[in-house]
């Protein structure tokens, strides 16, 4: 990048934020830093970053509510670093607009991945300019076409395999939901059926994996969603 | 002259009498000489006085008998109201203990302490409630007249002609705090009988003459004034042994006196306690059982039970001897206890008997060597002397008959032996006879033989023949002789007989005492014991045997059980609770409480009560037999302590295991301490390592390093994982959050999870296409595929296979990891999910949690998960899930299997 992208950091332990700083300077972002939840947010205002790393753990304000807040006024992603085994909490910052998270402890390359993945779609948001096809692996899928490839063979997928493969691809290597996924293929009536969307990604996944047991690209982020990996 | 110090041993027990004496309540006892000088009144004006200065007090009871001057005294002071007892068709006002001690006032007044309770109230006489009220902590004010002290009861009834029946013992007026002499001059006394201000009792009324003559006023008068002018004298005895003050007297002496069934008994022991105060010496009563008295009438054993208990009240200590010469057991016993006085009571038999049948007093007399005896005078008449007693009848008729049957016999076989023999040896076989029937059938059969055999062996073999007369005074010498044998051996009989009955019962005694210590000792557990002791007692007092034992709280509870059967009449239900309390007896047969219908005695053991025991025999006359009641009470002790050794084993074992559970739980402390502590020795050593800068590093080093941190600090971070997990599975904190999930799904995610572990281990997964879906939570399943993958990876050598797989039956779906490893130790199949279970050699990383983790998950699942080893070498592990009857609904897609057109 020729210009540095700007992150906020909101996070109050301090040996984290010293390890970031540390660190993601030397990746071509500028980090700009806050340890409660109200500085975070005056932060976010006066700097108008490029991404937002939120702690969820925060002394004063709950970090939905950072979260909740932000959405207001900016589509900005935000990652979130949460604790282990704090699914609900993942699942609900997700659900309110967060883009992506890291589960503490977590590596930097987990954390890179995540932040390109995050400005990649920003920059290019849903609906303008979509590319017209996606590949990964084997599989490469034609947008505009509707078709499916898996080693240059035409594959037959049901209407509803189709909607979830381009929900993923339109979300590709960012994690989605459950709950957006059911959204956005079954509609917003069955949000609470996540058992028709394991069976739907299991077929997928024998479809389009070469190895369904053991996938690389559909892979299952349990308790929270999916994510179609490409990196 | 040697300083004399106190003795520190008599000293130490004052202090501590008198510590225990600070927590009760203090006595003070208005004495008087005669009824009408004013004690009560005087009581009143003290409690007035009392009252002044604000102190809590009430009265309990006062009997005014309508004099107005006390009367008068009345108003203002707190009266408790009284207890109504009906008795004999009257009702009677009596002193109401329980609401004494529930008001629980700082002084109470109590009228009469002679006076005798009626019947069913807790205890037969007010002085016993005085004392339970001084053992709860309240003082008491009380009156008692001269003649009511037991121990000059006998001089009372000398002086006035009248005895006084109700008495108090002599240890509640030793025990008083204070006592104040009311005294009023003989003339002032007749005087205010005259102007009828003086109650007169019942007992005296009719010798109202007799009694209050002016001589009979000084004496009582002297008599009382000699009793507190006694008290006054130990007292400063008291102060003068404290504090070292140089006496004249030698240490304290023993007196001991002799007890038997005589009717004087009692009179002896108040002489014996006379004499022992004045010597200010330790009074012993004793009493030797001699065969004899086995066969002895109810009423005499009755009246030395009431002898020995009379001793207790005057403060002796009482003993039962058993022996065969009452002079020689008194004189061993004698010197074992250093007693240097004797006191036995003066023969009533006359001088012939005596010389025949031997004085225990002259024996006494004779063996003393330096014991002095004394011998006490009775009161002439008094029933019949005893050896006539024990002559009697000992045999039934029919014994007599066959001792002439005997005679006969022994006859015709003289008459066979005539023509052979002479006299001589044929009064042999007449002896031979009588000594037989001596011997077989006792005493008086014996003297009728002799006798009769005398008088055939003369009718029969003396000339001249067939009559009685006597030719030869031989002969004469000849039947005193057999008659003296017969008698002499027919004595000796009987007393072997006798002897050997107590011998007999000696052994009864030990067999019952010694089977029950041998069940109890073989039985565990308080309820068993509770059942052994039960029977056993049941055994011996054919009855109803009930035991109660105190819990925490300090309550008795009725055990109950096949051999505990006992009808509580819940009247008597607080019985037992007051035993217990006080650690005394009461009920059928005590002072306290007798209207119960069983004997509840307290059952001790080596700290104090531990329960009661109730006893109700069918026949409570053996309650009162001294022998039967000393068995009883071994038998509650063995009891007791047997309850207390089960108890103290059950706290041993938890003790035992509570140090268990600390060693085990240290233990682990320190093994899990240490597998933390490595990765981060490694951590900090690295870093600090790499931090350096005196000694450069390659950079390959540099890396090394690096490495080694990242790779330490994700294994410290499983261990806390795993750690965490098997603290939320212990404390039940598991929340299954249960959704339809695929397996393969599962397994997919965890190795995805496990990507950079498993990136040198190949993995083989196997999974059929329709496999069902089961009901689990996913994290937490995932989690368990994860542990048993890291398990696989840490025991699988380089270029072998995991294979991870899953199938699906009817009822349940079983997924299979499997390795080729080392394998499990056989017979560790199952105890590898133990915590901290590690395989020897143990691999690097994990603190033995991982299985442990897993199998608490899956359990609660609902499923099992076991391990075996495989074929080829290796393990396998297998987790089960139990499936639904349904897979859940998916909605059928309306659109076909293409895709839409563009």
């Amino acid at each position: 990048m020729s210009q540095e992208a700007t992150i906020v950091l909101i996070e109050d332990e301090s040996e984290i934020r010293r390890f970031l700083r540390t660190t993601l300077p030397g990746h071509g972002f500028r980090i700009y830093e806050a340890t409660t939840g109200q500085g975070g947010l005056i932060e976010v205002k006066t700097r108008n970053p490029d991404l937002i790393l939120l702690d969820l753990g925060l002394p004063d304000l709950d970090g939905i509510d950072v979260i909740r807040q932000v959405r207001e006024w900016t589509p900005t992603p935000i990652i979130v670093l949460s604790a282990r085994e704090q699914e609900q909490q993942k699942v609900s910052a997700l659900d309110l607009g967060a883009d992506d998270y890291v589960t503490k402890p977590f590596g930097i390359n987990e954390l890179l991945a995540r932040i390109r993945t995050a400005l990649r779609h920003a920059a290019r948001p849903d609906g303008a300019d979509a590319e017209s096809y996606f590949a990964f692996g084997k599989v490469r899928v034609e947008l505009g076409r509707r078709q499916v490839f898996v080693d240059d063979e035409e594959l037959h997928l049901t209407q509803i395999e189709y909607k979830l493969l381009t929900t993923l691809v339109r979300h590709a290597g960012k994690v989605v939901t459950h709950r957006q996924l059911l959204k956005e293929v079954w509609g917003p009536l069955h949000v609470e059926e996540s058992h028709y969307l394991r069976v739907y990604m299991r077929q997928l996944r024998n479809k389009l994996e070469s190895n369904p047991a053991h996938p690389k690209f559909l892979v299952t982020e349990l308790g929270v969603g999916y994510r179609l990996r490409t990196e | 002259m040697a300083e004399i110090r106190p003795n520190p041993d008599a000293l130490l027990k004052r202090v501590q009498a008198e510590e225990a004496r600070q927590l009760q309540g203090k006595l003070k006892i208005f004495f008087g000489a005669n009824p009408g000088v004013g004690k009560t009144y005087a009581m009143l004006e003290a409690a007035h006085e009392q009252r002044r200065d604000g102190v809590d007090i009430v009265i309990g009871v006062v009997e005014t008998h309508g004099r107005t001057e006390t009367e008068a005294l009345l108003p203002g002071l707190e009266i408790l109201p009284r207890r109504k007892v009906e008795y004999r068709g009257t009702v009677q006002n009596e002193f109401d203990l329980d609401a004494g001690l529930a008001r629980r006032p700082t002084v109470i007044l109590i009228d009469e302490l002679a006076h005798t309770n009626a019947p069913g109230l807790r205890h037969t006489k007010r002085w016993q409630d005085v004392q339970e009220l001084l053992k709860a902590g309240i003082t008491v004010f009380t009156t008692v007249n001269v003649q009511h002290l037991e121990s000059l009861n006998d001089v009372v009834t000398q002086i006035t002609g009248v005895r006084v029946r109700e008495t108090v013992p002599d240890s509640m007026i030793e025990r008083a705090d204070d006592v104040e002499l009311i005294d009023l001059p003989p003339d002032d006394l007749l005087q205010r009988l005259k102007d009828g201000k003086v109650y007169v009792p019942e007992q005296i009324q009719h010798a109202i003459q007799h009694f209050f003559t002016k001589g009979n006023l000084i004496a009582l008068r002297e008599l009382a004034l000699r009793r507190t002018a006694e008290r006054v004298d130990q007292q400063m005895e008291v102060y003068r042994r404290d504090h070292a003050v140089v006496r004249t007297w030698p240490a304290a002496e023993t007196i001991m006196v002799c007890v038997n069934m005589k009717p004087r008994g009692p009179r002896l022991i108040r002489a014996a306690r006379q004499m022992a105060t004045n010597l200010h010496a330790k009074l012993i009563a004793v009493y030797v059982q001699v065969p004899r008295h086995l066969r002895l009438p109810q009423a005499d054993r009755d009246r030395l039970v009431q002898t020995l208990r009379l001793a207790e009240q005057l403060g002796a200590e009482t003993v039962t001897l058993t022996g065969e010469r009452v002079a020689q057991e008194l004189l061993n016993y004698a010197r074992s206890r250093n007693a240097t006085k004797l006191i036995v009571g003066k023969p009533v038999r006359s001088l012939w008997k005596e010389w025949l049948f031997g004085s225990v007093v002259s024996e006494l007399v004779h063996e003393s060597g330096d014991i002095d005896i004394y011998v006490i005078t009775g009161e002439a008449g008094e029933g019949q002397p005893l050896i006539r007693r024990s002559l009697r009848r000992t045999s039934t008729r029919r014994k007599y008959l066959y001792a002439l049957v005997g005679i006969a016999l022994a006859t015709a076989v003289a008459w066979a032996m005539y023509p052979y023999f002479s006299p001589a040896n044929l009064i042999m076989m007449y002896l031979m006879a009588v000594i037989v029937i001596a011997i077989r059938l006792g005493r008086g059969p014996s003297v009728l033989a002799s006798i009769v055999s005398v008088a055939t062996f003369d009718f029969f073999f003396v000339p001249p023949y067939l009559s009685f007369a006597v030719s030869d005074i031989q002969y004469v010498l000849t039947f005193a002789i057999m008659l003296i044998v017969a008698l002499v051996i027919s004595n000796l009989a009987v007393r072997i007989r006798e002897q050997a009955e107590v011998a007999r019962d000696r052994e009864r005694r030990t067999a019952v005492l010694y089977a029950m210590s041998r069940d109890l000792a073989t039985h565990r557990g308080t309820a068993m014991l509770a059942q052994v002791a039960a029977k056993h007692l049941r055994e011996v007092f054919d009855g109803q045997v009930a035991l109660f034992l105190a819990d925490a709280e300090k309550r008795v509870r009725l055990q109950r059980g096949e051999q505990l059967f006992f009808d509580l009449d819940p009247k008597e239900s607080g019985v037992a609770q007051w035993v217990f309390d006080h650690n005394e007896r009461a009920g059928s047969g005590t002072d306290t409480l007798p209207g119960a219908s069983a004997l509840y005695l307290p059952l001790v053991g080596s700290t104090g009560p531990i329960g009661v025991v109730a006893v109700r025999p069918k026949d409570t006359g053996l309650l009162l037999d001294p022998e039967q009641l000393h068995l009883l009470e071994s038998l509650i002790n063995q009891v007791a302590l047997a309850i207390e050794r089960t108890r103290l084993s059950d706290e041993a074992q938890q003790a035992h295991v509570r140090v268990e559970t600390e060693r085990m739980r240290n233990a682990i402390l320190s093994s899990v301490s240490h597998d933390l502590r490595t990765p981060l020795a490694t951590i900090t050593g690295a870093a600090s390592s790499l931090l350096d800068e005196r000694s450069p590093l390659k950079a390959s080093d540099r890396l090394e390093l690096s490495q080694s941190i990242y790779r330490e600090a994700n294994r410290l971070d499983r261990l806390l994982k795993n750690l965490l997990d098997m603290m939320r599975i212990e404390a039940g904190a598991v929340h299954l959050n249960k959704e339809w999930h695929p397996l393969d799904e599962i397994v997919g995610a965890a190795l995805s999870r496990l990507e950079e572990r498993l990136k040198n281990v190949a993995v083989r997964t196997t999974f059929p296409p329709d496999l069902p879906m089961v009901q689990i939570d996913g994290v937490l399943m995932e989690q368990v595929v994860i542990n048993l993958m890291e398990n696989a990876a840490k025991y699988a050598p380089a270029g072998t296979v995991i294979e991870v797989s899953a199938s699906a039956g009817n009822k349940e779906a079983v997924v299979e990891v499997a390795d080729r490893g080392q394998g499990i130790p056989v017979g560790e199949e199952v105890r590898i999910f133990d915590k901290f279970y590690r395989a020897k050699p143990a691999r690097e990383g994990g603190v033995g949690l991982g299985l442990t983790i897993c199998r608490g998950i899956i359990e609660a699942h609902g499923g099992r998960i076991w391990a075996e080893n495989r074929t080829g070498g290796g393990a396998v592990f297998r987790f089960a899930i139990p499936l639904s009857e349904e897979q859940p609904p998916i909605a059928a897609e309306h659109t076909g299997n293409h895709h839409a057109s563009s």
